[in-house]
């Protein structure tokens, strides 16, 4: 593991002001839910998650309340919950109980803790609340070949065990899948996973495409960014920043609230302890301000 | 694993189990590793902590909006609104019988004109001879600007391949006259019925494309923007999928529903809505929304579809109820109502 990876080439940096993107509303509210602890250590995991990592830990049930209540006060529409893994924090049920009491979740999972009994259950809080309840499960590949270099041995057969048990309790997840194989992008590579989830006997396939963050683990396995791959204030759109969701989204960790899910372990990506600090503009001064732009990156499904 | 040998699997698993030790007792900061305490004392420092007394300001300040100056139309006591023509004039036709039948005083068309159904030509006849008050969505917003799709607001490729398909169509069939008066209309309008003021927009009020899905549009949403728009009532359509809630404040939020399809229910009416003001026992009132389902002429409109050739699929969906296409958008709750 090297310390420090250099970032291309300096001399083909771009001169100018760093651009700004104001909040306009606060739409989407994240949590880092499970931290930066997973069950697994995925080789293009842009926030380096593994089952040692605890740059960022659970975020508490306790922690989850407070924050509704302020993001209430906010007119938040939707929450998301990531990691690391979320189920393995021991509050996530709760967490979720709480979240849909006032509004819609996203739980994004890497498939491998859904027992059949966890999915009853889940499948339950859903059918109990007014608001959706929805699942991301994270596949790298359309078989164990092309999943388990990324994701890690015998991985595949575990997720696709967990997507059956979530749709056997009547829960259908969209598949989300990033574009480390070139190919899932394309309309052939989308194809592959239909087939494999018609397999599966699910009738209503839903799938996202990613592209990748080159930062964290994906940095050392496919290189960072180079220098000139900045945003610059020409870079502005006519329309404004609108189109990224830093423009209507912020991240609650355990230490604090950040701009955006992708940012969470650079300390410059914090904003302030609770929402209310976090609510004026925020510099595009990272490389990954650059990816969200060129590829219209969102987060949310 | 086909084509390797035990040894690369053992050498496989050992690089695996190292990289998944790599971070104990380290942070990940960007690219580097760092002590994790070194991480989270910049972290502690990082960003802004406010007192409660700028925390509350800050939140007003982020929630306050300059109020529209959208003049107030009426006061009515009865008015019927809907949205989402899709050129399915033969549902328009049929709407303004019963809406003149159930004495509606007023009309509202809340956009999206275009698209889906077939003949866009024959919709604005039918608006002026309704004396429709029209406002645009993103559809006439697109017509007029000659953008070259509807900006519905699809992230899936089937998704925008249809949308482009019923785009392309009304695109081609609309007169310069008909476009020239779509980027005419208002994006927003303010209507009493009775005491209240009720507003009346496309998606949202703050994106005309915005979707609001009955089971994603929590509450607390509705309320801060309710505060925002200094209004009793929000009406809305853009999704397709028609709602009423009652807010603990005792405003209220509607999404009409559309006119030119069904609601992905298996049944081949389409819906709008019907609003006024009621009396209570108690001496107050409140706001009486009922969302009125609507029977048409779907096997004519059907009919006429084909013999524009409009694809077999929007066909089907008049024909049984059921969206065959706009699937991806739907939140989860909808989408497991729904066959497709």
């Amino acid at each position: 593991m090297t310390d420090v990876i250099p970032i291309g080439n300096p001399a083909r940096a771009r001169e100018g002001a760093t651009p700004k993107v104001d909040l306009r509303s606060l739409e989407t509210l994240w949590f880092q839910v499970g931290g930066t602890v997973c069950n697994l250590a995925c080789s293009h995991c842009f926030v380096s998650s593994s089952p040692t990592n605890r740059t960022h830990d659970f975020v508490t049930l306790e922690r989850v309340r407070e924050t509704l209540e302020e993001a209430a006060g906010l007119g938040v529409k939707e929450y998301y919950f990531t990691g690391g893994e979320p189920f393995l924090n021991p509050e996530m049920e709760a967490i979720l109980a709480a979240t849909l009491e006032v509004g819609p979740a996203t739980v994004l999972t890497n498939g491998l803790l859904l027992s059949p009994e966890r999915c009853r259950r889940l499948a339950s809080l859903a059918a109990g609340s007014h608001h959706s309840l929805d699942f991301r499960v994270s596949m790298d590949g359309w078989d164990a070949e092309s999943n388990d270099p990324i994701r890690g041995e015998g991985t595949f057969e575990k997720i696709v065990q967990g997507i059956s048990n979530l749709h056997d309790a009547g829960l259908n997840p969209v598949i989300t899948v990033t574009e480390v194989h070139g190919e899932s992008a394309s309309a052939a590579g989308k194809e592959r996973f239909f087939e494999l989830l018609r397999r599966l006997g699910i009738e209503k396939p839903r799938l996202k495409v990613l592209p990748l963050f080159r930062i964290g683990a994906e940095a050392e396995r496919a290189g960072a960014y180079e220098s000139w791959q900045r945003l610059r204030a020409g870079d502005t759109p006519e329309e404004g920043w609108d189109h990224l969701q830093c423009s209507s989204c912020r991240m609650v960790t355990d230490q604090g609230v950040w701009v955006c899910p992708i940012l969470v372990n650079e300390p410059s990506g914090k904003m302030g302890e609770r929402l209310a600090d976090t609510l004026d503009p925020f510099e595009l001064d990272h490389p990954a301000c650059w990816t969200c732009h060129v590829y219209g990156v969102s987060c949310k499904t | 694993m086909s084509g390797r040998t035990p040894k690369e699997i053992r050498e496989q698993r050992r690089a695996e189990r190292e990289r998944m030790v790599a971070h104990r007792g380290m942070a990940t900061w960007g690219e580097r590793l760092v002590p994790l305490g070194e991480f989270r004392r910049v972290a502690e420092s990082a960003g802004r902590a406010l007192s409660e007394k700028e925390r509350a300001a800050a939140v007003a300040t982020f929630l306050e909006r300059p109020a529209d100056g959208v003049p107030v139309e009426g006061p009515y006591r009865r008015i019927a609104v809907f949205g989402g023509v899709y050129n399915n004039h033969r549902a328009l036709e049929a709407l303004l019988d019963d809406a003149e039948r159930r004495g509606a005083e007023a009309l509202y068309c809340l956009g999206d004109l275009g698209g889906f159904g077939p003949n866009p030509e024959k919709v604005r006849p039918l608006l002026e001879q309704g004396a429709v008050a029209t406002i645009q969505g993103n559809y006439e917003e697109s017509l007029a600007s000659g953008r070259e799709d509807c900006n519905c607001g699809y992230t899936d490729p089937r998704d925008n391949h249809f949308a482009r398909l019923s785009y392309g169509y009304t695109e081609r069939n609309c007169s310069e006259a008909f476009k020239g008066w779509m980027g005419g209309l208002p994006t927003r309008r303010r209507v009493a019925v009775g005491q209240r003021e009720l507003l009346l927009v496309h998606g949202s009020p703050r994106r005309i494309n915005e979707f609001l899905f009955e089971s994603a549009t929590p509450v607390p949403f509705l309320e801060t923007l309710l505060d925002q728009e200094r209004c009793d009532a929000i009406l809305c359509t853009h999704t397709g999928l028609q709602w009423h809630r009652r807010l603990p404040s005792g405003r209220d939020a509607v999404n009409v529903g559309v006119l030119g399809r069904p609601a992905n229910d298996g049944r081949t009416n389409v819906w709008y809505a019907l609003l006024e003001e009621r009396e209570l026992p108690s001496g107050k009132s409140d706001l009486d929304v009922e969302l009125v389902p609507l029977a048409y002429d779907h096997q004519g409109l059907a009919e006429e579809m084909r013999r524009e050739e409009l694809p077999e699929e929007f066909v089907e969906t008049i024909l049984t109820g059921w969206w065959t296409t706009c699937l991806e958008i739907l939140p989860s709750r909808e989408r497991a109502e729904s066959h497709y």
